[in-house]
């Protein structure tokens, strides 16, 4: 059912364009059922995972690398399944009127539901290698949804940024995945984390640890990787609302509330998660604050509340960490999806250009204002139980460093102000205070159409229930994901009814009281907070790190990157340049080996002395043979003309082939007869209508091509000597000769004599078919980019 | 080339020269020779046919287009590896089956022959695509 359901998801993706082709509007109707029928099946599965059950599937996939094609389902998975489905169902509706006539809906629901499908597999998948195929899937369909509009550059940027970004944080996150199934024997999760007693031991779980980190901060937008979430608000507010806040962006967090069980005990651990998602929970919920626009407060504070969550991880509260990716994913959810129905039915995206729409769409208003009101914290919301929540862990760290144990309420209180502006910011201001724009809205505002409503309905309507009777989501999903996080580990749980929060003072709620007057305060005195901190805003961007991301990867800031300059300097268009590159490249990687690790005096004592074996007869041919191609290379660099120097650098080859056929290798003189005669011959196809070499290459540059090739001719040559020293009787010739023909009557073997050609067909034929494949697209490749030049019309002719 | 001579020889060159690829197609497990080289040596033949006759004279003679030639080829070489997954063994293991021929022996093949068939097929094709689209170039 597991599967069922992923595959489910996935086959609607792909019928998704032609089923919008014959449904039309309806479409989104039918593909809601996919993610709707996981959500129950998911709900059913709730009360078994969160006493502790685990259901898991598995299949062999690559036995030989260790990968297995596994699923497992815990409280973990379950609370990250049911957010995927659940808010999945409500996103397909609710994109279903947003994106109503848009000439390209059905391909925006095959996106949709493939990230859909993609997100559910990471969260199921128990192998690691197979988590990585997954999350590699939402990175590119997030790419596809977040430059969804790619005729605005703006869009186009942002989503090659997000990819960017958390694709080099992929690529670090496979590596690490490498190393730690290396240390631990297995790629299974669970196997990893019933074994983390073998991590502790290994001096490399260090690099694993801080390699998988690289992809989970980089996804989860942790600082200094902050910069492409709010940019990835170029997306269209479905996909904002989805990707942004419920899904993608927490799968670096739950990437490390997965693999907290096998590095909890780790200090290092405990530190980078606590340090990182602390300065990500405050820059994200000060940022919040100095912006205007709605998407943007609440890209801001999605970024804060990812950081508080792996922060709560690292300080060893999972259930307030549990909590709180409920609690966000729900009022999160919902926001985006008003500022998306603001935008559709007003036509503004200002919040601080807003105002008075209470009376036009009510409902939307009060799920603005709940949800606004839970991002703030306030009771009896569910976001109030997570934000108290928050504070007793800080309060009460477990891990971490306990040195600077003031500094976690301390910060957690601060960030909680900040984010009680963006939650008055985002839920009051658009509908109860005046507008400050002058006229009226670009479009009449009014309600919007049922389906849009639905989603943001429900998930307010879920956010006001965890508040009362927070006991319903804590013991089917929030106390059982915690014990999934500490894995195993007792877990300290906490009454989570608002009302009992309220009633029992404390500490926590002592901070709960200061962070939301400050917020108070802070959100009349917004404008003047914002024009004190405009300056330091200034130097983020001068020296931010959104900055070096541009300096690296070039685009929007300035013309000069990284990126441009390494292109300019390897991609410089002629091809003399490239090959320059490719050998001294090739010299130094290959060349500085030998002279690091190869003995080749050694080599050449071993190799000189076998001279005296051979015949002077044979010595003698071989002789004249060297001597004809070091005439003829010296003489090709004297030609004047093409054809002349193609003649000539045929008898280099055409002599090589005959040493090849001295030393017993007809298979490969024969190739190499060929393919000297088909260069020629291409050669002179080519270069029959060319005029001679209108310039020749300078002093310098022949003198600095000399030595380059002459570098290369003597590593090479050093190549072939200390190959001597290496033994060729090793066990792979001897199979290639014992399999080549079958040694008693019956035997499987490839009945061949000709062990080249035996290698080549029987033994590596995979290799020769991925080879002829090559080929076969090389080929296309050339007769395209030929055919497509002599179409293109030669303005130049004109003129 | 507007010669007389290559003209003269290559028609009497083409046939004897595709024939001695498909020999060294043929006799390639054994003894030097193989796809790869018969490719190179039937694209050499054509290439001469091209050169004495012109390059629409060569597509004619071959009939399908270049781009065939490599899909075929690569169709040969996959479908070589199927028999072998049908049996339940790994992708391109190789099998072999052996025809009595009365009076002239037997014949044996397997599916590695057939896979170079394929390879020859497809050197071929993009040997002479890559040929062709440069001399259309020029």
């Amino acid at each position: 059912m597991i599967v069922g359901t992923l595959a489910a998801i996935f086959a609607l993706a792909m019928l998704a364009p032609s089923l919008h082709r014959v449904l039309g509007r309806a479409t989104g109707y039918v593909l809601a059922l996919g993610p709707l029928v996981g959500f129950i099946y998911y709900l059913t599965q709730m009360t078994a995972t969160a006493s502790g059950e685990t259901t898991s599937v598995a299949w062999t996939w690559a036995e030989s690398l260790g990968v297995e094609f596994s699923f497992r389902v815990d409280s973990l998975s379950t609370l990250f399944a049911l957010l995927v489905t659940g808010v999945g169902t409500a996103i397909v509706l609710y994109a279903n009127s947003y994106l109503d006539g848009h000439p390209k809906r059905g391909r925006f629901f095959g996106y949709l539901m493939g990230f859909m499908g993609s997100m559910l597999g990471l969260v199921l998948a128990d192998d690691l290698i197979l988590l990585f195929i997954f999350w590699e899937l939402t990175s590119i369909t997030s790419y596809l949804l977040i430059g969804f509009d790619h005729e605005r550059e703006k869009a186009r940027k942002s989503a090659l940024q997000a990819l960017v970004v958390t694709g080099l944080g992929g690529l670090s996150m496979l590596a690490g995945m490498i190393l730690l199934g290396q240390i631990a024997g297995t790629f299974s999760v669970s196997g990893i984390i019933e074994n983390h007693h073998t991590l502790t031991e290994s001096p490399l779980t260090l690099a694993a640890m801080i390699l998988v980190l690289g992809g989970a901060f980089t996804k989860s937008a942790q600082f200094p990787f902050h910069f492409w979430l709010p940019n990835a608000m170029e997306a269209p507010s479905p996909v904002s609302a989805y990707l942004h806040s419920s899904t993608m962006v927490k799968a670096g967090v739950y990437l490390v509330a997965r693999l907290n069980p096998a590095f909890m005990d780790a200090p290092a651990w405990q530190w980078a998660l606590s340090c990182f998602g602390g300065a990500t929970m405050l820059i994200g919920a000060y940022l919040a604050t100095r912006q205007t626009y709605f998407k943007k407060v609440l890209a801001y504070t999605t970024v804060s509340s990812l950081g508080i969550m792996v922060m709560l991880i690292g300080l060893g509260a999972p259930q307030a960490a549990a909590a709180y990716i409920l609690a966000h994913a729900l009022f999160k959810g919902a926001l985006f999806l008003v500022a998306g129905i603001v935008d559709h039915e007003a036509g503004v995206k200002d919040t601080e250009q807003m105002g008075g729409l209470f009376g036009k769409m009510p409902v939307t208003a009060m799920v603005a204002i709940i949800s606004g009101l839970s991002m703030a914290g306030m009771v009896p919301l569910l976001g109030f139980v997570a934000k108290e929540l928050l504070l007793k862990g800080s309060l009460h760290a477990h891990g971490g460093p306990h040195e600077i144990a003031w500094l976690w309420p301390t910060i957690s209180t601060i960030a909680g102000a900040f984010m009680g502006v963006a939650g008055l910011q985002a839920g009051l201001r658009p509908f109860f205070m005046a507008r400050t724009a002058e006229g009226k809205y670009p479009k009449t505002p009014h309600e919007a159409p049922p389906p849009m409503l639905l989603g943001p309905v429900v998930l307010t309507g879920l956010t006001l229930v965890g508040g009362l009777f927070p006991a319903l989501f804590a013991n089917q999903l929030i106390n059982g994901t915690a014990a999934s996080i500490a894995g195993g580990h007792d877990v300290e749980l906490v009454k989570l009814s608002a009302i009992y929060l309220t009633t029992h003072p404390s500490t926590a709620l002592l901070l709960s009281g200061v962070a939301l007057v400050g917020a108070a305060a802070l959100f009349a005195l917004r404008r003047p907070w914002r024009a004190i901190t405009a300056p330091l805003d200034r130097v983020t961007t001068a020296i931010g790190c959104e900055r070096i991301y541009h300096l690296l990867f070039g685009g929007t800031v300035g013309p000069v990157s990284l990126a441009t300059v390494q292109t300019k300097v390897l991609q410089s268009g002629y091809l003399r340049v490239y090959v320059q590159i490719t050998v001294l490249t090739a010299l130094a990687l290959a060349g500085g080996l030998l002279l690091w690790q190869g003995d080749l005096t050694d080599s050449v004592s071993q190799a000189i002395p076998q001279f005296g074996d051979i015949p002077w007869t044979e010595l003698l041919f071989e002789a004249v043979l060297v001597g004809m191609i070091c005439v003829a290379a010296v003489a090709s660099t004297q030609m004047r003309g093409r054809l002349s120097t193609i003649a000539v650098l045929g008898v280099v080859g055409y002599c090589s082939a005959i040493i090849f056929v001295l030393f017993g290798a007809p298979d490969v003189a024969m190739t190499q007869f060929a393919v000297e005669t088909l260069t020629v011959i291409i050669f002179v196809l080519v270069v029959y209508h060319l005029p001679r070499f209108a310039v020749y290459s300078t002093r310098m540059g022949k003198l600095l091509d000399a030595s380059v090739g002459a570098a290369f001719g003597l590593m090479m040559a050093a190549f072939v000597v200390s190959s001597f020293a290496i033994s060729a009787d090793d066990g792979i010739s001897w199979f290639y000769n014992h399999h080549a023909m079958p040694n008693a009557p019956g035997e499987h073997a490839a009945y061949g004599r000709n062990l080249i050609n035996v290698i080549l067909v029987d033994f590596r034929a995979l290799d020769t078919m991925g080879e002829i494949a090559v080929l076969g697209l090389a080929a296309v490749g050339v007769y395209t980019l030929l055919k497509l030049r002599q179409e293109r019309p030669r303005t130049g002719e004109v003129a | 080339m507007n010669s007389i001579i290559l003209r003269t020889a290559t028609r009497f060159m083409l046939p004897l020269l595709i024939l001695f690829s498909i020999v060294v197609l043929l006799r390639g497990h054994n003894q030097p020779g193989g796809g790869f080289v018969g490719g190179l040596l039937a694209t050499s033949a054509f290439a001469l046919y091209a050169m004495a006759f012109g390059v629409p004279a060569m597509q004619r003679i071959l009939r399908v287009p270049l781009t065939t030639y490599i899909a075929v080829g690569l169709g040969i070489a996959l479908a070589s590896g199927m028999p072998g997954l049908i049996e339940g063994e790994p992708f391109l293991y190789g099998m072999w089956t052996s025809f009595d021929l009365a009076g002239f022996g037997t014949l044996k093949v397997g599916t590695p022959f057939l896979f170079d068939i394929g390879v020859y097929i497809t050197v071929l094709g993009v040997c002479l695509l890559m040929l062709l689209t440069l001399a259309e170039e020029s």
